[in-house]
């Protein structure tokens, strides 16, 4: 899944760097993400894993760096499966 | 309280406002027009001299500074764009059989290139931005504007067209947020005068759709804008009548407006809704000015 939110990030998160010199961790806002590229990446996102954000999941925190958009993702594709 | 219908006639039997059939657009009465003044009067004397120029607008503003705006990516359900005929005679002819025929001769208007102007500050930045890299003090600007959202509603708070009063600084990170925060306590100084029972608390802007509710909640957590709200037509749901807002630099960046040091500006605006302040203080002190508050009366009318 890594993989393709990199992938995501480079194409819809307008960043100044590029997304190979980015840890997981590394925080995104700080990275230069805008509030209206994390809204592109989580369209882009929910076209690619065909899921849709649930609204708690709709905040500056899912987005805040690759490792919590995977463990956002997580939550919704583990509930989908649960369903 | 919460009878919103209710507020709403009683302004309309006291011929404070008028219907137009239309919700959200009325006639205000010459009563309603003075307190309106009186207030902006009394608001200029807050900050007066650091107000370093005043401009008020006209309700609309060209279409193109309208997109770069960017209004239509967050906010497409409220805004309002100009058309106008511009046909031949053969045009005229068959626009005329459309009225007479009661069908829609709307859809064969053309956009003109004129937005109407949905907050007061929008206007500003274009002009400041031709002016060139600011100096150092920035610029702090007093506007008023007619402003247009389209969102009918029964609740005479909510209108579609309105007024707002605004202050906008424009200048660096510590000039945008030291204006922002002097303005919070201002706005609180002036409602105890007006003796309006209000609150200020964390908000955020009417972003459309699912994206929207992301684009709200991250203005609420970076605490960008603030809104001092007043009961008028509901205790429940009171009503925003100032609003403190942060906008960093992104107006900066979206019309190429630059700092001394060639930085992007950043930029902070404190707005007054006129009709709603007015709202709030026919609510709170009745529909007889002369029998409001000594204190209030003494604010307005000196």
């Amino acid at each position: 899944m890594i993989p393709t939110i990199r992938e995501m990030l480079s194409k819809h998160g307008g960043l100044p760097v590029t997304v190979e010199e980015l840890e997981d961790n590394s925080d995104l806002y700080e990275a230069g993400l805008s509030s209206f590229a994390s809204v592109q990446l989580m369209l882009a996102l929910e076209e690619e894993f065909d899921v849709e954000f649930p609204e708690h999941l709709l905040n500056r925190k899912s987005f805040a760096s690759i490792a919590a958009i995977h463990g956002a993702l997580s939550e919704i594709t583990e509930d989908v499966q649960v369903a | 309280m919460d009878a919103p219908v209710s507020f709403l006639d009683q302004l309309f039997s006291q011929g404070i406002l008028h219907d137009s059939g239309v919700d959200g657009l009325y006639a205000r009465s010459g009563m309603f027009e003075d307190v309106i003044s009186r207030f902006e009067e009394f608001a200029l004397g807050f900050g007066k001299d650091e107000i370093t120029e005043a401009m008020v607008f006209p309700p609309g503003m060209p279409l193109s500074d309208f997109e770069t705006s960017g209004y239509m990516k967050n906010f497409p359900q409220l805004a309002g764009t100009v058309h106008a005929f511009c046909g031949n005679d053969h045009d005229h002819m068959g626009l005329l059989q459309c009225v007479a025929a009661g069908e829609d001769w709307t859809d064969k208007q053309k956009a003109t290139d004129v937005a109407l102007t949905p907050a007061a500050c929008y206007p500003l930045y274009p002009i400041l931005s031709k002016r060139g890299p600011l100096n150092a003090d920035g610029a702090y600007v007093a506007l008023q504007s007619y402003c247009f959202r389209h969102e009918p509603s029964k609740d005479p708070a909510r209108m579609q067209m309105f007024r707002q009063r605004e202050y906008v600084r424009v200048g660096s990170a510590d000039q945008a947020m030291a204006f922002r925060e002097t303005w919070k306590q201002r706005g609180q100084e002036m409602m105890q005068i007006l003796e309006l029972p209000h609150e200020v608390e964390v908000a955020n802007d009417p972003f459309f759709g699912r994206a929207g509710k992301m684009m709200g909640a991250s203005q609420r957590e970076q605490e960008l804008k603030f809104e001092l709200v007043v009961p008028v037509n509901s205790t429940s749901r009171p009503t925003a009548c100032m609003s403190f807002n942060y906008h960093m630099d992104n107006f900066g960046k979206a019309w190429n407006i630059r700092q001394a040091d060639g930085s992007a500006a950043h930029t902070a605006c404190v707005g007054f809704g006129l009709e709603r302040i007015a709202l709030a203080l026919f609510r709170h002190h009745g529909f007889d000015v002369e029998a409001w508050p000594s204190g209030v009366r003494s604010a307005l009318w000196g």
